[in-house]
């Protein structure tokens, strides 16, 4: 780092990147003065309110919306029926194989639903209350069909999501490093491993259903009134929805407008294209008035995409001084009833990633996606590699302890050491930069490992009924979706680019345009830091606009931690297309060859002379455009569309201490510390935001949040009552720093960092709480890890796998039917 | 339709509502106080959060015909004279919001927590904040700006 800011620096502005700038951002979010979807009234807009199926799998044998049509000012009902083409369907943009099985999903099917929140028609009204008041009159009747609920007895197709379609299996995605040339066969290492006198340790792991729960609910607005039809939408991806409405409804695309206004939060849950989105738009182009659609919480919960939701079966093979040999990973992924946008592509993300640090010579990853008529599931912080980062992460702690080595040690023994990059892994990426040493090092240091290794030992010898566990996750992440080659490779939709725009104002301002599309990460400020530095302009005087499509023409919007990496890599390009553009007009201004221009800190110089013009006055010069060199065209704005050249590959190592009350399996986290290495910083600021927030995801996942269906396949843990998002008194500050490996495939040096913390939180916390138990026999707790299961783990002689799958909460009493189940979730 | 008199961040308002309509419903849809939000339907997330006659409420949760006669302010009335209110400025001085939805809520409460507690240790303010949900921060710069705020820097412990 130092020798970097060693460099020449001539007199001018301070450098911006790298200050912990307050966030241009805030002014309005602190006052009140937003612009959220549901904020927006438009003249004589009219209200939309849905009627959803409570059943999970039925058959909708009529549907009489007589009583709901003479309610107070509705102005109509409509059912799936009173559609044709111009509803459109709902999207998958990534077949992972080319067999792969995709029911069709219609926004609002007229014939069967596939699960419990799917909607069955739309009531339209002149108020939201009187729209939703409606909603209660449409009478349904359904005739219930059995359900598919569990994953694994779905995947033996014992009961079908989609009779049609005779299987429930949507599709086989395998990677062999054996086939693929990048490694060797697993199996003949797990054979030698067993006949040699290795080690083969072989553990099933249960990825449970979150809920991504942003905090604001998702909302549409419609308006069909000109030209150009326009979206407001809650939405990480306006882009891709212009795109998708175009590619599925018949209106062209030059027709649509689509507009992210402020979004509050999506963490993947609002990279979708939505029923509700899509009913907004056929009925508002339908009625040719305005509408507005906004779900209450429970609908987002019951309707909006889930995360995760995997059985995971490991094999991994080592040699007897704990060397790994091979890693065997057989997943089932639960699709939900239908195939997402990303859908089957979430856990093959994670197919490049189990393999994580270290050194598996040989490799197979096998996913099997399958469908159940449970909500759909999609991209949650992270998309596939904290599935894999707490598969990998887990297993080598199981390794650590089943050889009694301290698993620090382990790790160390068996991952990429600094020299060793650039390293071509088993997974066939080739890994940039990183160094796992100096993170761990430090990280260390900062939990103050040695100290709490020697109280957990005290604590164990005298009995203590609290004990210490320490949790270990040396993780790595590939994050910058995505190279479009490698993209094409996949099958996926798309590709990986993105755009942005500089334009010079008369004034010297400085107007950008980026096609990544924030909802909370910060883009205005760190954005503008990028491009004070680049042009030498004041930060305050760089304006940055996104999220609408008008705009914002090209973009392919914000998730998988690309926006940094990828948007701003393309906003370095336009910059110095900017800058190239000027030189002549200054060469031409100051009577000297280009060739002696030199452009620094903001001003145009003659090389050897005190001669120069500030990039503000040859803005104004180009404006205007009196005095230009001959044929020259009258602009400096420019633009750049940045395809990325690989992943970029943060990494680091969180450590957390957890103390568990054997008496009562109460949890307490007492310290968690994690050095991140995420190359270059633009806003120290921005990224100890990023990190906490994603902290605080991943130990959610560990210790609290469950989607929990049924056996009628209603999701039980359907408001905020029920799934148990933290608060700030169930959580604790954390111990955040960096060690700093520039990324050496973006000119920035930077590595993403939005998902960092959600991705290696979560096997450190659950890795610290079997820590602090498995002298007492226990080999496994499943997640979330409840004071309750821990308990019964403790007490059941080391059976630490009740889940809550299945059961209607974990407190729930089949004795005493009719009890309240949901009383008391999550105390 | 009943008949409601109030004051909301300084001016005196009055509007006939239905007896049914939510505090936070007339805020936002007769008087375009669109800078209180709706995050859930079961009074968990407090993104509502208002003040009524002084104290912290949950605007979801009291009906708008409950707060006739009553002085109501919102994230929109604490700026006086383009003067941000400290606990404002202590959110952005410290990072203590991302996407800004629960932000008017947090804001909110935390100027209640700090009138009955001007001083509170970081359990206090953890316990304090406990009805309000944030997804974004993971609470720790949260915790940090009603610390700036309270002026209690000094003596906390962490990061």
């Amino acid at each position: 780092m130092t020798a970097v800011q060693d460099a020449p620096e001539t007199t001018g502005p301070a450098k911006e990147i790298g200050r912990d700038r307050r966030r241009k951002e805030d002014q309005r979010l602190i006052t009140g003065r937003t612009r959220w979807t549901d904020n927006i009234v438009l003249p004589g807009m009219l209200h939309l309110a849905m009627v959803r199926s409570p059943f999970a799998h039925a058959k909708i044998t009529s549907i009489d919306v007589s009583a709901a049509k003479e309610s107070a000012n509705v102005v109509d009902v409509l059912t799936g029926a009173d559609f044709g083409e111009e509803l459109g369907v709902c999207i998958n943009a990534w077949p992972i194989t080319p067999e792969q099985v995709t029911p069709v999903h219609s926004p609002m099917p007229s014939d069967r639903v596939a699960f419990a929140g799917e909607i069955v028609a739309v009531v339209i009204a002149r108020s939201q209350a009187e729209a939703r008041d409606a909603a209660e009159l449409v009478d349904v009747e359904y005739e219930e069909l059995p359900a598919a609920l569990d994953l694994k007895a779905a995947a033996a197709d014992e009961v079908l999501a989609h009779p049609e379609h005779g299987t429930n299996k949507s599709a086989l995605w395998v990677f062999d490093s054996a086939e693929a040339g990048t490694g060797s066969d697993v199996e003949e290492a797990i054979t030698k491993a067993r006949e040699n006198g290795g080690v083969v340790v072989e553990r099933e792991f249960r990825q449970q259903r979150l809920i991504p729960a942003f905090m604001e609910p998702r909302s549409v607005v419609v308006d069909p009134t000109g030209e150009q039809y326009t979206m407001w939408s809650a939405t990480q991806i306006p882009h891709i929805l212009r795109f998708a409405l175009a590619a599925t409804t018949g209106v062209p695309e030059s027709k649509i407008r689509v507009i992210a206004p402020d979004v509050g939060g999506g963490f993947g849950g609002k990279l979708q294209a939505t029923p509700e989105e899509w009913i907004a738009w056929a009925v508002g182009i339908r009625t040719g008035k305005p509408v507005k659609y906004t779900e209450t919480r429970s609908e987002s919960l019951v309707s909006g995409h889930h995360g995760r939701d995997q059985w995971q079966k490991l094999t991994l093979a080592a040699e007897a001084d704990g060397t790994v040999t091979g890693l065997k990973v057989e997943l089932l992924a639960d699709l939900g009833a239908y195939v997402a946008i990303v859908g089957g592509g979430v856990p093959v993300l994670g197919a490049f990633m189990f393999n994580a640090i270290y050194k598996f010579p040989a490799y197979h990853f096998a996913c099997q996606t399958v469908l159940t008529n449970k909500t759909w599931t999609d991209a949650y912080r992270g998309a596939g590699r904290p599935e894999a980062t707490f598969g990998i992460e887990r297993m080598m702690d199981e390794l650590a302890a089943e050889l009694g080595v301290d698993p620090l040690e382990l790790r160390r023994k068996n991952w990429i050491t600094h020299e060793e990059f650039p390293f071509t892994t088993v997974a066939g990426l080739e890994y940039d930069s990183g160094n796992y040493e100096a993170a761990t090092d430090r990280a260390m240091e900062m939990l103050g490992y040695d100290e709490l290794r020697a109280e957990q030992k005290r604590r164990r010898e005298s009995g203590d009924r609290v004990q210490l566990g320490i949790g270990v996750s040396t993780f790595t992440e590939m994050c910058g979706l995505a190279p479009s080659r490698v993209l094409g490779q996949l099958d996926y939709g798309a590709g990986g680019w993105e755009h942005a725009s500089v334009r010079m104002l008369a004034t010297g301002k400085v107007e950008i345009v980026t096609g990544a599309s924030a909802h909370g990460q910060g883009h205005e400020t760190a954005f503008s830091q990028i491009v004070a530095d680049q042009l030498g302009v004041p930060f305050e005087d760089v304006e940055v606009l996104h999220g609408d499509t008008q705009v914002s023409a090209k973009g392919l919007d914000t998730y998988g931690s690309r926006s940094l990496v990828v948007g701003g890599e393309a906003l370095v390009k336009a910059t110095e297309k900017v800058i190239e553009k000027a030189k002549p007009v200054a060469a031409h201004l100051l009577e000297a060859s280009v060739d002696d221009i030199e452009f620094s800190a903001g001003r145009f110089g003659v090389r050897g002379t005190d001669q120069g013009l500030a990039i503000q006055e040859i803005a104004a010069a180009v404006f205007a455009a009196h005095n230009l060199p001959d044929g020259m065209e009258p602009s400096l704005d420019s633009d750049a569309t940045y395809d990325p050249i690989n992943f970029n590959y943060p990494h680091g190592t969180h450590l957390c201490a957890m103390e568990v009350d054997t008496e009562t399996g109460a949890l307490k986290m007492r310290k968690y510390a994690c050095c991140d290495d995420i190359g270059n910083v633009i806003n120290p600021l921005i990224v100890s935001g990023q990190v906490h927030g994603g902290l605080v995801q991943g130990i959610a996942q560990a210790l609290w949040e469950e989607a929990v269906y049924d056996d009628a396949g209603t999701l039980v843990s359907g408001s905020f009552v029920d799934y148990l998002l933290p608060t700030a008194a169930d959580t604790i500050s954390f111990d955040v720093d960096h060690t700093t490996t520039p990324s050496l495939t973006n000119t920035l040096g930077t590595k993403g960092v939005g998902e960092a913390g959600t991705i290696a939180s979560t096997p450190a916390v659950v890795n610290a709480v079997l820590d602090a138990v498995r002298h007492l026999g226990v080999k496994d707790i499943t997640m979330p890890c409840t004071p309750e299961k821990v308990w019964k783990a403790i007490n059941g002689a080391g059976r630490g796998d009740d889940m809550t799958t299945g059961a209607a909460m974990p407190h729930f009493d089949t004795d005493q039917p009719g009890k309240d189940s949901t009383e008391g979730a999550g105390a | 339709m009943t008949k409601i008199n109030l004051t909301v961040d300084g001016s005196k308002v009055s509007d006939d509502v239905e007896p049914r309509m939510l505090l936070v419903q007339y805020l936002r849809e007769k008087l375009g106080k669109t800078g209180t939000v709706v995050g859930c339907d079961t009074s968990n997330c407090g993104a509502c959060t208002v003040h009524l006659d002084g104290t912290s409420v949950k605007s979801c949760n009291v009906l708008a015909v409950q707060a006739e006669g009553s002085e109501v302010t919102t994230i929109e009335g604490l700026a006086t004279n383009g003067q941000l209110h400290p606990v404002q400025e202590a959110f952005r001085e410290c990072h203590g919001l991302q996407c800004g939805y629960c932000t008017p809520g947090m804001i909110m409460q935390s100027i209640a927590l700090l009138e009955e507690n001007p001083s509170p240790t970081e359990e206090e303010i953890r316990l304090g904040l406990e009805g309000n949900l944030c997804r974004c921060t993971g609470y720790h710069n949260i915790v940090k700006a009603v610390q700036h705020a309270a002026g209690a820097t000094s003596t906390t412990t962490g990061a």
